[in-house]
């Protein structure tokens, strides 16, 4: 078979794109490597010049667009995503990790030195904040977008739409109207089963209700959802106050809407 | 007598944050670390308090790559603590997913970020000027199995389909039978490039492993069976503890396993390939002879073309499961909420997975233990850097240090998994 030239040709003047791992499971930048029939196409206009999971060319910035996966969990991680933001013309947050700390900031509302101990026999090894917390937090983000993991129609959408120069314009609204646009009954009207799609935000294609499931919040909150009116409903379909407040908690539970949330 | 030192900041083309010193006494390695940086996240620790369900969803989020193998054990755990036993209908549904997630996972990583190392090329985008067939037919191929993992779970990256006691709904079979063509396309296409591949310059490397993974009496291990090795390990899931014992060393953010009394092994394809060859599909094993590639192998860089015919066996197999699929009347069973507690094993892409779990009477979760395939290969990929040393400290320094990433590579690292990322330094004494 035929192996790589010695000297690999000059790059075209393109876009630089870099794609950064904080704390997270990888499952956002995963996406990326999902969009299998665009993939190509996007190489051959932007320029990856940083994608340590895809390749091991590293172009050196600044990068005309970062992409973020991943919440800020230790001192170096803080330190880190200062100097991703200096070489980065626009940051890009992806996912639930990037945009309200993930499924780790439950340890937001646990005592650290617990939690360790659980975990591992020798805690003095670990060095950890004990927040987990978004991107936006720590810097200025250009973009976030939600989901756990982000779409991949959304996130090409972005880059294209980041990379001219324009700002995207993803739906803020819930998955609710998600929902009626394709045709789903609805799961708690009709079968008064727990969902969290009138308070959460669209842009998976109101996934769950298609599977015959509540949806379970993982692209965190829509603009003004009414908290109030949900935990209301949540109760009228069975759930205790404490079962109420884990649905609440769970992949976006870091978002300053949910914060607030108590048993 | 000068050192020398290789560094690479960020091992690429791994799941994960970690780093690589090999340090030299002449031609032999007098130290070999693979150290994990990976920040922790504690998830064992966030499901204490949790509901019993909530556990496939949470677990999940350890891994973007393998999400269906950690959601595929903690519901077992769970059923197996609180006593549920599921319907075969689920149980081939279950099979069906678990295959389309091994093709999704194996082809990204034997195409597009291992078969790179072999070219000479930094990545998969890089070797597609070259290689433009190669690749294109992997994207196709990896599309294929994300179409089979979206049918059935919902979502390719944390399905949403997959529940303690089986799958929300069952798939319709109109919703499965397209699928097809495509499948039957992609088990003769990934037939038709296992030449190519065999072709690849493998390094001579054969070691002496105890390889480890579940046995099926009758089928290609997925999630059920012993745990067994070539070297007569035989256990009942169960006693899982009793065998294999973690450690929680300095470097690493993530555990490392031993079997007890017996030391370093080894899980994987290259494991799973040779303890159950004879329940490959018989067009996995026929494109298996036609590279010579037989029961015995024990080069760990060949753990790519075993890539290749596990995923022909995933294929061949999900046809066979569709053209005869018919939905079960539940998807799945109901689960109680009650105190229990048991482990349970299934094989990941990557390996033995071990989840266990205790709940209590409300049914919340109490405690949950996850090891994951990288930590059980994190004592032989450093064991494979040590044979390796000779072979490394006869090359100039660039060649040095991608043969010994390469190496690692063999794995398919998931360092998310383990606690993800390397760096490579490789310290030359006298």
């Amino acid at each position: 078979m035929k192996r790589a030239p010695v000297r690999p040709p000059r790059p075209r003047k393109l876009p630089k794109i870099a794609v950064w791992k904080f704390t997270s499971c990888d499952g956002c930048q995963m996406s990326l490597l999902d969009c299998e029939d665009e993939l190509l196409a996007l190489a051959g206009q932007v320029q990856l010049a940083y994608f340590p999971e895809a390749t091991s060319t590293e172009v050196r910035g600044p990068y005309d667009l970062s992409l973020v996966e991943g919440s800020i969990t230790t001192p170096h991680e803080v330190e880190r995503i200062h100097e991703v933001r200096r070489v980065s013309k626009q940051v890009l947050a992806l996912g639930a990790c990037a945009t309200a700390g993930g499924i780790q900031a439950l340890r937001n509302f646990m005592r650290q030195d617990d939690l360790t101990k659980m975990v591992y026999a020798s805690p003095e090894y670990i060095e950890t904040l004990a927040t987990s917390t978004a991107i936006a937090d720590h810097v200025q983000v250009d973009y976030e977008l939600r989901g756990c993991p982000v779409n991949k129609k959304q996130l090409l959408i972005a880059i294209q739409t980041m990379l001219s120069g324009r700002k995207p314009t993803l739906p803020t609204f819930s998955v609710c109207l998600e929902c009626k646009r394709r045709g789903n009954v609805c799961v708690t009207v009709a079968r008064g089963q727990a969902c969290l799609g009138p308070i959460t935000q669209a842009g998976c294609g109101a996934l769950c209700p298609n599977w015959s499931r509540g949806c379970y919040g993982c692209f965190g909150p829509s603009e003004s959802a009414n908290l109030d009116q949900m935990r209301a409903t949540l109760r009228r379909c069975g759930l205790t106050d404490d079962e109420v407040v884990r649905e609440l908690r769970r992949f976006n539970a870091g978002a300053k809407e949910f914060q607030g949330v108590r048993p | 007598m000068t050192a020398r030192t290789i560094h690479v900041d960020y091992l690429a083309r791994v799941e994960g944050e970690g780093a690589l010193t090999v340090v030299f006494q002449g031609d032999q390695a007098k130290e070999v670390r693979l150290d994990i940086f990976e920040p922790p996240r504690f998830i064992e620790g966030l499901l204490r308090g949790r509901d019993r369900l909530e556990a496939p969803d949470v677990t999940a989020r350890i891994c973007g790559i393998c999400p269906f193998s950690h959601q595929l054990a903690s519901s077992l755990a769970i059923e197996q603590a609180l006593g549920v036993e599921t319907t075969p209908g689920i149980r081939a549904l279950r099979r069906l997913v678990a295959a389309g997630s091994w093709i999704e996972s194996h082809v990204l990583h034997a195409f597009l970020l291992h078969a790179p190392d072999f070219l000479g090329y930094p990545g998969a985008l890089e070797m597609s000027a070259d290689h433009p067939e190669l690749v294109k037919a992997a994207l196709k191929v990896k599309k294929i199995g994300n179409a089979l993992c979206a049918a059935v779970g919902g979502r390719e990256i944390h399905p949403v389909n997959l529940r303690v006691g089986g799958f929300w709904r069952a798939p319709r079979r109109d919703e499965l039978v397209p699928l097809l063509p495509d499948l039957a396309w992609a088990r003769d296409a990934v037939a038709g490039l296992l030449p190519t591949l065999a072709k690849l310059p493998f390094p001579s490397f054969d070691r002496d492993y105890e390889l480890v993974a579940l046995s099926h009496p009758d089928e290609y291990p997925f999630f059920e069976g012993r745990l067994t090795s070539n070297k007569g390990l035989d256990i009942d899931v169960a006693d899982y503890d009793q065998h294999v014992v973690e450690e929680h060393v300095q470097r690493s953010n993530a555990l490392h396993s031993k079997l007890k009394g017996r030391g370093v092994f080894h899980v994987g394809p290259l494991a799973r390939f040779n303890l159950s060859y004879e329940k490959l599909a018989p067009a996995a094993q026929a494109a298996a002879r036609t590279v010579k590639l037989e029961p015995g192998v024990m080069n760990p860089f060949k753990t790519l073309l075993v890539r290749a015919v596990e995923v022909i066996h995933c294929l061949d197999e999900a046809v066979r499961t569709i053209e005869g699929y018919q939905p079960p009347p539940s998807g799945f069973v109901e689960i109680p909420k009650q105190a229990g507690s048991a482990g349970w094993a299934v094989e990941a892409p990557r390996g033995v997975l071990y989840h266990a779990y205790a709940t209590g009477p409300d049914g919340l979760i109490t405690r949950a233990k996850v090891v994951a395939p990288t930590s059980h290969n994190m004592e032989v990929m450093e064991a494979d850097l040590f044979h390796l040393a000779p072979k490394l400290a006869r090359l100039e320094h660039g060649a040095a240090t991608r043969l010994a990433e390469q190496a690692v590579r063999n794995y398919d690292p998931c360092i998310s998994c383990s606690t993800h990322f390397l760096t490579l330094k490789v310290e030359r004494g006298p």
